[in-house]
């Protein structure tokens, strides 16, 4: 068991007349969507809501297998003043998704079997959609020594990565490519060279130059890409690439690819909808690593998702506390939060332009990633567990920080107003968010 | 562009204005520019009377937030305020609440509680003015904040340059040195372009900013291609905000052979400017730092006619479509 979360009673009810989407099951119809304890019994030709029994009226809404993100931050143990696993995975239903694997770089570090047993009872407890944990690849982070990986994996490891921090140790890495192999699970890597990233606060180029902030030179990521696939490639071992942000590692990973080596990649939504032009605000709100890239990066991002080089789409939801915040952007710490705003912000700034179809931003956020890592596919057929997104496309919406159900407001977003919004989740058969739109 | 009405002995203000800022000279324009220069003359020959004092901002508050240390700037913007006859403060960050950890936006609330009309801010992080400017109803200038921004050493290098050589349109200025830690070229490259000035920023490669030719100047790392400039611009070499192990030059001694300014160097009648502190013997020939082509000390004379200027200007002048308007609170 990876995913976890707390019990409750599975949900019967009816979704009527939506337009059901699911990309990976080749379904895109009108349909009535029967859910009876948890699981998805009937797809049938719209009859209208009817008297008695549980139902929803769904009619011009699109109703999707609900989302997957492989990459969040809870900040649980250590910092639950910014986020828990109560508040994260709240957040993560409203965001429309049905399952999220939370990283490892909390106090203590998650790098041994006591502290990823004691996060999975409390997921248990409190976890509103399911959620797994990734563990450490090496003792502390530090980069030095292998955490026990294999007892990891058997106390319920998702995956293993030192997100936050590069593995700046070539021979370390190796060795964790050949330990990982036996535990059946996947490297999730950070690629960053620190000895060319050094201090640098945001992409190196003609804004960093111009603000005068340290630049975080592109190539810091792709030597580091180019440094994994080729150790990838020689032990014959399967990489994920984290949150990639240049066009060079694109181009690297698609190569390798060709070349058959077994590697993934995601992208997150602020990578696909801004530049380091953003940055000049000086919000630290646009201050996250990788550091937002140059309009190429971006298209080159997007092109990598259409043709699915990148296969995942991951928020690296990264909460961070008001007062953290609230300080020159020199000073803030790296990251944004995602969880609640990454369809909308997608849909509107890659769907809406006609830069993305609505179909491969679907199956990037849930059956992409989901695959990747070995977790349940969320599937829209009649047997399957109900994890489904009820969307509004039409809806238009402002993200404010009253509205997050995060504990922290660090968005990039706030203010603005997007199109898209999740009006359902139901998650392993639960309905764990609904607007108060929904009439049930 | 708006004349200074001198009557008397006074000069009078004009109406209260709405709150502008001076934080980066992307907030000015040519003729703003233009208008404090012409400002600054003004006061220049006020200060050659015997009574240097101005009665302009009586009443009118300055506080000066000194984070970083500083010399030439902290006490030129003590002065310019004075002669002005404004009340003015000059904190340091040491010995005061910043001690105890207060953050800069709790510091700026406190000082807002005095209904200061000018906060003078030098940061040494970029993008402290900013969050001061989100933070308080004063206008907020820029004493230098990091590397970013140090817009008044701008104007006052223009001051200083309009004044040696009678103009600034078409001006050949080569900057040379440590150009990836200096918020002075930063500013002095995007004033010279709004000035139809021209610009080459020469220095050993690792000092000089990737992409730093997208905001308007030539860059070289040959220090041959001085020799077409009407000022030599000579930065300080910021080994304070070199982290150790960097590399970016071999050593001083060998930054000092191939791009220190000596007379041998310099053509005749090319002017040289520094921005100070200077480092003799590293960055500029000591020679050079005395000669008469020297502007050195005339600069520092600029800095303090100009920040008369800048302040009068903020606190005078009705809204400039270009300034930048955090808020449109009132002065009181």
């Amino acid at each position: 068991m990876i995913l976890h979360c707390k019990t409750g009673s599975l949900g019967s009810l009816t979704i009527h007349g939506a337009r059901v989407l699911d990309p990976g099951a080749g379904v895109d119809a009108v349909l009535d969507v029967k859910i009876e304890k948890g699981v998805i019994t009937e797809l049938g030709q719209p009859a209208g809501k009817k008297g008695g029994g549980k139902g929803i009226v769904a009619e011009g809404l699109v109703l999707a297998p609900a989302f997957v993100d492989p990459h969040v931050h809870l900040r649980t143990p250590g910092r639950e003043d910014e986020e828990t696993i109560a508040s994260g995975s709240a957040a993560a239903a409203a965001g429309g998704y049905c399952a999220i694997l939370a990283m490892p770089n909390t106090s203590p570090t998650v790098d041994n079997a006591a502290v990823l047993g004691a996060l999975i009872e409390r997921a248990q407890e409190e976890a509103t959609v399911p959620t797994g944990f990734m563990a450490a690849i090496s003792r502390g982070l530090a980069g030095e020594e292998l955490a026990e990986m294999g007892e990891l994996a058997d106390a319920g490891a998702a995956a293993f990565t030192d997100d936050g921090k590069p593995l700046s140790s070539a021979g370390l890495m190796r060795r964790a490519l050949q330990y990982a192999g036996s535990t059946g699970r996947q490297l999730a890597l950070h690629c960053e060279e620190p000895a060319l990233s050094r201090h640098g606060q945001m992409h190196e180029g003609a804004v960093s130059a111009e603000l005068g902030l340290a630049g975080y030179p592109s190539v810091a990521e792709s030597v580091a890409v180019g440094r994994d696939l080729a150790l990838a490639a020689y032990e014959e071992q399967p990489v994920h690439l984290m949150h990639i942000s240049v066009r060079e590692s694109i181009e690297l990973l698609r190569r390798a690819l060709v070349d058959g080596v077994q590697a993934s990649a995601e992208a997150t939504p602020h990578h696909l909808c801004l530049t380091d032009e953003a940055v000049r605000s000086l919000d630290s709100n646009l201050k996250m690593n990788p550091p937002l890239r140059s309009e190429q990066d971006r298209l080159a991002l997007i092109e990598a998702l259409k043709d699915g080089t990148i296969s995942c789409i991951a928020t690296d939801h990264a909460p961070h506390a008001r007062q953290e915040k609230d300080v020159p952007f020199e000073v803030a710490p790296f990251g944004v939060t995602g969880l609640e705003t990454a369809f909308a912000a997608l849909y509107t700034h890659l769907v809406e332009p006609g830069l993305l179809p609505l179909e491969t931003l679907l199956e990037r956020m849930s059956a992409g990633p989901a695959r990747v890592f070995g977790l349940p596919l969320p599937r829209i057929a009649v047997g399957e567990p109900a994890n489904l997104v009820l969307l509004d496309l039409e809806s238009s919406w402002m993200v404010r920080e009253e509205r997050f159900r995060s504990l922290s407001a660090n968005s990039w977003l706030l203010g603005q107003v997007l199109r898209g919004e999740v009006v359902l989740t139901v998650a392993a058969g639960r309905s764990v968010f609904g607007s108060e739109r929904v009439i049930a | 562009m708006a004349e200074i009405r001198v009557i008397g002995n006074e000069v009078r203000t004009t109406a209260p204005a709405p709150t502008r800022h001076l934080i980066s000279i992307e907030d000015l324009d040519r003729e703003i520019i233009e208008r404090l220069l012409a400002t600054a003359r003004n006061f220049a020959r006020s200060l050659e009377r015997e009574m240097k004092k101005l009665p302009t901002l009586r009443g009118r508050t300055v506080i000066n937030l000194f984070y970083e240390s500083s010399t030439r700037t902290a006490s030129s913007f003590e002065l310019a305020a004075k002669r002005l006859s404004a009340d003015v403060m000059t904190m340091r960050a040491s010995g005061s609440s910043v001690d105890k950890g207060e953050s800069l936006k709790d510091t700026a609330r406190t000082l807002t509680a005095y209904q200061p009309d000018v906060i003078v801010i030098r940061h040494v992080q970029i993008g402290a003015p900013q969050l001061i400017a989100e933070t308080t109803s004063a206008h907020v200038v820029n004493a230098g904040d990091g590397k970013h921004q140090h817009p008044t050493q701008a104007l006052l290098d223009l001051y200083t340059m309009q004044e040696a050589l009678g103009r600034l349109t078409g001006l050949q200025v080569a900057i040379v040195g440590d150009v990836l830690h200096s918020r002075v070229a930063r500013s002095l490259v995007q004033a010279l372009n709004l000035v139809d000035a021209h610009a080459v920023c020469i220095g050993p490669p690792a000092l000089i900013p990737r992409g730093f030719e997208q905001i308007g100047c030539e860059v070289s790392s040959d220090i041959a291609q001085i020799e077409t400039a009407d000022v030599v611009y000579v930065l300080r070499m910021q080994q304070e905000r070199m982290a150790a192990g960097e590399n970016f030059v071999p050593s001083l001694r060998e930054y000092s052979a191939r791009w220190g300014i000596t007379p041998g160097r310099l053509q005749p009648g090319q002017f040289v400017m520094h921005p100070g502190p200077i480092m003799r013997g590293v960055e500029i020939d000591a020679r050079v730092a005395d000669s008469p082509e020297s502007l050195i000390e005339t600069q520092v004379r600029s800095g303090l006619v100009v920040r008369m200027a800048v302040l009068y200007d903020l606190l005078t002048q009705g809204p400039v479509s270009l300034a930048r308007s955090v808020n449109m609170n009132e002065v009181a």
